[in-house]
């Protein structure tokens, strides 16, 4: 089936850069804008005489380098000051100076690869592999040793019979024109075809044969393994630098863990009651504490109020009131024995509470003893 | 192709600058004088300034005359002769240190440590007077003897048209670089960094070398697109070679700004008690403003002003940008120095005004009177016909 060719551009070859920059002032002259030149290599100052506009790309990296500049700084303002703050080397949350080498090379990363992409996609139309000029002797020719112009037939001023005389008034060595290749035009891509398909599914077997053999096998070869095969002791392994082989090590004698001073009255409640201080001052803070861990610990027994009503109805034997005389007369620190050694049928609460709580327990204690036996004074 | 197509008549500057040089050059001297005798030792702090100032201009033109030898740039050719005249002012160098020298115990402290001081009496075996003005006198020498046959090869290629000339100055420039390289390094060092002696940056001198090079191109600059602009060179000088001035300035600008920065995040991060004090000194009082100032001339204003691609060959933005720069530098030296005497805020009276009056006479004096001996173009050189030629 023969269908009618569309013309494309009128082409005109010439033998040197002079004669084409020459012939592309005359088309620029006559008023014809969409047209294009083509040589071997760059020619100096042709972008004048095609009175080419400067280029676009230069604002696409401006505008991507800065909005990079500004995401990378949001997003480190955001990450360590707000969402999840923490500090390092006693820097302020939000420390500018460290987040300028970052800044920097986000704005770089993205202004370089919006640049590549713009230029690629947008300025140079790719992918289009179906151009009209393509495979044509004219592009063999300018991609060679000759210079060309090309006129497009789209160009609001074309004229066949006026744009061959134009290119026989700059002396061309040859004219031609160029058609859309109709196949080219009509063609369709077959999704579906058996080929396209086998192909995908070589690729997909190829990435995913090649990840599973990085991240399962690779990396336990030599040289790979190198991370994980570390000249270091592990725990309960044998030493050989050690006499005794033992490669774990006891504490050097006298060692005392953060936070957990030992307690030197175990079993002497009344010596302890005489030199033990009680370290926590009486502050709102020490009697909330005091109050949560009293009735989380200590009133299902001793019950809310300390008056010795237990909540476990009779499955546990019930302590006393704890607003006898003879308690309320107990310095700080032979309450603090009790808590800590235990006493009859009560056991120890060191695992529990910690030496700050039992004290803030037992200046909670202290504020019930006195709600229950307050004095006229305490009204006023 | 011969250098014999070029066509060069050479044009005397007007007796105008002639003029003005030597008034700003006796205004300057006046100026300098009056504040040495009123006030030795803050006029001895801005010859500091002074002094680093020219070295910067004179050595870095020079470094500029070695690299395009170096480099065998073309583009750089048809102006190399205002780099060569601009480094003729390493021979008026010793006239503006020895007032300073003579009052060495003012500006320096390490000539005279406390005996409690144990890091300076740990320095002095570098750091006492001898070896300094020794150094001093070295180091001058090297400048001198590098300035004295590169420039000597160069004008005598304008008569004989030798190639192998060329080929003299490769050799010499590539001898020159090493030493440049360590000379103002340690210039930086004694001159500057010295200036707070129990402080160190292992990153200074390349700090005042991206300083030096910003101000040497600047002032280079600056005549060239002045002169061209009036027709001084050879006809038809292509904007390309402004555009390649202009991103020179950028980039160094750029690299000023990166080193400048790596010294202050390594300082900061660390925060080491020994090594932010000298920060601080920069941080306390309004010393704060002139910091941020510094960041503003150095950094900022250069960097938008050169950013887009035409200004780089415009030859107004040029000028006003390698003005800034100019101006810049001689900022930069002023806050490495006065800080370190004057902890409370800034100090500005005519005291500082004489050196830069001095320096701008001077710098146009010397232009003319070598403009006067030497053709503004190398009118000899084997590659001027292609760096008149050259295109981006």
């Amino acid at each position: 089936m023969m269908r009618e060719k569309i013309l494309y551009s009128f082409t005109a070859i010439f033998d040197s850069p002079d004669q084409v920059s020459h012939a592309t002032e005359k088309v620029v002259e006559q008023g014809y804008t969409k047209f294009d030149v083509h040589s071997p290599y760059p020619l100096h100052g042709m972008d004048k005489a095609m009175k080419l506009p400067p280029s676009k790309l230069g604002y696409v990296a401006l505008v991507f380098g800065l909005s990079g500049t500004l995401g990378a700084l949001l997003s480190l303002w955001w990450v360590s000051a707000i969402d999840y703050p923490i500090l390092i080397g006693g820097k302020p949350l939000f420390s500018f100076p460290a987040y300028v080498p970052v800044m920097f090379e986000v704005t770089v990363l993205s202004a370089s690869i919006a640049t590549v992409l713009a230029m690629l996609f947008f300025f140079f139309k790719l992918p289009n592999n179906a151009h009209p000029l393509h495979g044509s002797d004219y592009m063999k020719k300018v991609s060679a040793d000759k210079y060309g112009i090309s006129i497009q037939a789209d160009d609001p001023k074309f004229d066949e019979a006026s744009v061959r005389k134009l290119f026989e008034s700059v002396h061309a060595k040859e004219i031609n024109s160029i058609y859309w290749d109709n196949e080219e035009l009509t063609h369709k891509h077959k999704i579906f075809e058996p080929k396209f398909l086998t192909f995908l599914l070589i690729v997909a077997i190829i990435s995913s044969g090649t990840t599973y053999f990085t991240l399962n096998k690779l990396m336990f070869m030599l040289p790979f393994n190198w991370m994980m095969e570390q000249p270091k002791q592990s725990a309960q392994q044998e030493s050989l630098f050690f006499s005794d082989g033992f490669g774990m090590r006891l504490p050097v004698a006298g060692t005392i863990a953060r936070g957990y001073l030992p307690y030197q009255f175990k079993g002497q409640p009344d010596v302890a009651g005489e030199k033990l201080v009680n370290p926590i001052p009486i502050s709102i803070e020490s009697l909330k504490l005091g109050q949560t861990k009293f009735d989380i610990y200590c009133s299902p027994c001793h019950g809310y109020h300390a008056e010795g009503d237990s909540r476990l109805r009779g499955q546990f034997p019930n302590p006393p009131s704890l607003h006898s005389e003879k308690i309320r007369k107990w310095s700080d620190g032979r309450i603090f024995a009790v808590l800590t050694d235990g006493q009859n049928i009560m056991p120890s609460y060191t695992t529990q509470l910690s030496v700050d709580e039992r004290w803030s327990v037992i200046n909670y204690l202290r504020a019930l003893q006195r709600a229950f036996n307050a004095k006229e004074s305490d009204l006023q | 192709m011969s250098s014999s197509s070029v066509e060069y008549y050479r044009k005397e500057l007007p007796s105008k600058v002639q003029t003005i040089g030597l008034v700003l050059l006796l205004v300057g001297l006046v100026i300098i004088i009056l504040g040495y005798i009123v006030n030795p030792a803050r006029s001895a702090q801005n010859n500091i300034i002074g002094f680093t100032f020219v070295v910067s201009i004179a050595v870095g033109s020079l470094f500029f005359v070695a690299i395009e030898y170096l480099s065998g740039a073309v583009w750089s050719t048809p102006f190399r002769r205002v780099g060569e005249f601009l480094s003729s002012l390493i021979v008026i160098l010793p006239f503006l240190a020895i007032p300073l020298l003579l009052n060495i115990n003012s500006v320096f402290h390490w000539t005279h440590p406390k005996p409690a001081d144990k890091i300076l009496i740990g320095k002095a075996p570098y750091l006492n007077v001898q070896f300094f003005i020794f150094r001093v006198i070295v180091f001058w020498l090297i400048w001198l003897v590098f300035y004295y046959f590169i420039t000597k090869n160069s004008r005598k290629q304008d008569q004989t048209k030798d190639q192998f000339l060329t080929t003299a100055n490769v050799k010499l420039s590539a001898i020159f670089m090493p030493l440049f390289a360590l000379t103002i390094t340690f210039t930086a060092i004694d001159w500057l960094m010295s200036l707070a002696p129990h402080w160190f940056s292992t990153i200074f001198g390349v700090y005042y070398f991206s300083g030096t090079v910003l101000a040497a191109l600047a002032a280079g600059t600056i005549f060239i697109v002045l002169l061209n602009e009036r027709g001084y060179f050879v006809e038809e000088i292509h904007t390309d070679s402004y555009y390649s001035l202009g991103a020179l300035l950028f980039a160094f600008t750029n690299f000023w700004a990166y080193i400048a920065f790596s010294q202050f995040l390594l300082i900061w991060y660390a925060n080491l008690p020994e090594e932010t004090l000298w920060f601080l000194d920069r941080w306390n009082g309004n010393w704060k403003f002139f910091s941020i100032g510094l960041l503003l001339v150095h950094f900022l204003i250069p960097y938008i002003g050169l950013l887009s691609q035409p200004s780089k060959s415009n030859p107004k933005r040029l000028v006003v940008m390698a003005s800034v720069l100019l101006f810049a530098h001689y900022y930069d030296l002023y806050w490495l120095v006065m800080p370190n005497f004057y902890k409370d805020g800034i100090v500005f009276g005519w005291i500082e005004l004489g050196f830069p009056i001095l320096i701008a006479g001077l710098v146009i004096s010397v232009f003319v009177y070598k403009s006067k001996k030497v053709n503004l173009v190398p009118i000899g050189d084997p590659k001027l016909k292609r760096g008149i030629d050259f295109r981006l």
